[in-house]
């Protein structure tokens, strides 16, 4: 079976009910969402930097100047390297594609749901 | 400086043969998330700072009183950049958790299909009703900010939101919940059978059971019970089923019940349990739900429920004000209203004898502790594995 789901798109879904913003300028908690999202990518790959130099270290296998001068020795290698960027950059700009989905579903507030579901 | 309070690395989850296959990359995100919720844990304690040094002092000067109410206090926190930075980076990680989980999830959407409807093939302990939707509080809000909730499937047998819900339990609690996430079920199966040796049941319910996790604990301490977990949800029951035959459980039933019109007989269940259940339904369901707790369950039977823990009258203003930030910014909004309700007039409002009614404190059972993990661990407004329990035996 082939996979049916969009996984890039649908992983930064909007949840329902009208986001909160908690800075005075909406715009500030944009750019600090990215921030903190290219933060954590910063970190991924931190982690499997530390992971290939310690297996790298233990095997004695690479020197740093071969990683360094490295370039995709195939169009599959190409490929797979950009399909990263392109999921990289659609979970970058989540809170952009989430202020889209509300501009064209608007939502109501938690209040508001919250007093519906008491009479539920 | 030696680093305190960190959480287990994420590869000290347990898997199982439904569990998602994660990456690399995709492990190393959920450990930065972990790391991140610890460190909020530590910023919250800045907002009751802000409020006691800033917030309250400068309100007094310009009104020459005290805050009258909870909204009032809550438009003055607003403003503070303290509790701006804050709440902006919870709901921030929070949104990164899903994120994270669904991308990987969704990856494998077909994968997870199979695996889980290869397990499920052929079992007489998976009963689905199509005839039974997911009641209208569930339809109104993604509760804790997972699009879609427990019941949508993206396609025919998706089971995507599941795995994202099995994976990511994990990383939300930093560990807390054990390896299997199910700290809360192993804390009252413990209690039911340490504290009450003349107990023993012979059929449990466990309603709103979702994938099982805290149902497991149930079945694996009464082996010998007939133990039925229900749920409207049909991604958590197949995913639910799947994770319970893959561990090797055999007296686990999952159906695809709404707890409100429970299809059981009068008085046919020894203990009817929820975990995490009640404060995600609605004003009127809660009533209706404990009613037919009520009636399925045998005299001298036993229904526990694992909540969040009660507003007292010793709680300050600003604490149930801070207490009701997940309810609207977390997406869990009937948390807030069911503080109104007191727990006791609930049950006895439907059925159960007030001198029955017990309240105690559990707190979760955490297999990875090894006593590093809760140093120096600062109180984080609710979020801490210890819950209140309420409950009563029919009588």
């Amino acid at each position: 079976m082939e996979n049916p789901i969009d996984y890039i798109g649908i992983a930064g879904n909007k949840p329902k009910g009208k986001r909160p913003y908690f800075f005075d300028d909406p715009a500030v908690e944009r750019v600090l969402n990215i921030t903190m999202a290219v933060g954590m990518e910063l970190a991924v790959a931190r982690e499997r930097i530390d992971t290939l130099e310690r297996l790298l270290e233990e095997k004695g296998i690479l020197s740093r100047e071969e990683i360094t001068n490295y370039v995709p020795t195939s169009k599959d290698i190409e490929s797979q390297r950009q399909q990263w960027h392109s999921e990289y950059i659609s979970r970058i700009l989540r809170i952009v594609q989430q202020s889209m989905e509300e501009v064209k579903n608007p939502d109501k507030t938690l209040q508001e749901i919250a007093d519906d579901i008491n009479q539920m | 400086m030696a680093a305190k309070n960190l959480p287990p690395t994420y590869d000290k989850i347990a898997k199982h043969a439904v569990f998602p296959e994660m990456t690399h990359d995709e492990k190393a995100r959920y450990n930065f998330i972990a790391n991140l919720n610890k460190h909020l844990a530590h910023v919250s304690q800045g907002n009751a700072l802000a409020f006691e040094n800033e917030v309250k002092p400068a309100f007094k000067n310009e009104h020459g009183r005290d805050f009258n109410s909870k909204d009032e206090l809550g438009d003055a926190m607003a403003k503070n950049l303290h509790y701006q930075s804050w709440s902006a980076l919870r709901r921030c990680t929070m949104e990164m958790r899903q994120q994270a989980g669904r991308s990987l999830t969704y990856r494998q959407a077909a994968e997870l299909k199979e695996k889980v409807d290869a397990l499920n093939a052929g079992k007489d302990t998976l009963i689905l009703n199509d005839d039974v939707s997911p009641p209208p509080y569930l339809q109104a809000v993604d509760n804790h900010l997972m699009p879609g909730s427990y019941h949508t499937e993206l396609f025919e047998g998706d089971v995507c939101n599941a795995a994202n819900y099995d994976g990511g339990l994990f990383v939300t609690t930093a560990g807390l919940l054990g390896r299997y996430s199910d700290g809360g079920g192993q804390a009252i199966a413990q209690w039911v059978k340490n504290e009450n040796s003349h107990f023993q049941p012979k059929r449990i319910l466990d309603i709103g059971c979702g994938m099982g996790h805290n149902t497991l604990p149930i079945a694996k301490l009464f082996p010998d019970a007939e133990v039925i977990g229900i749920d409207t949800g049909k991604p958590m029951l197949r995913y639910g089923h799947a994770r319970a035959v893959a561990l090797g459980y055999d007296n686990v039933k999952f159906m695809q019940v709404e707890a409100s019109e429970m299809p059981f007989e009068d008085e046919s269940f020894d203990w009817i349990q929820t975990t995490m259940f009640l404060h995600e339904t609605g004003g009127k369901s809660i009533y209706n739900i404990m009613r037919e707790i009520y009636r399925c369950l045998k005299p001298g039977g036993l229904t526990m429920h694992i909540e969040q823990p009660q507003y007292t009258d010793d709680m300050s203003m600003y604490e149930q004000w801070i207490r009701d930030w997940d309810a609207y910014n977390n997406s869990e909004p009937y948390w807030s209203k069911m503080h109104d309700i007191d727990p006791k007039d609930l049950m006895a409002d439907c059925g159960f004898n007030p001198a029955e009614f017990m309240q105690i404190g559990v707190k979760a059972i955490n297999d990875l502790d090894d006593g590093t993990q809760k140093s120096d661990e600062p109180e984080d407004h609710g979020r801490s594995p210890i819950w209140n329990v309420f409950g009563a035996w029919k009588k």
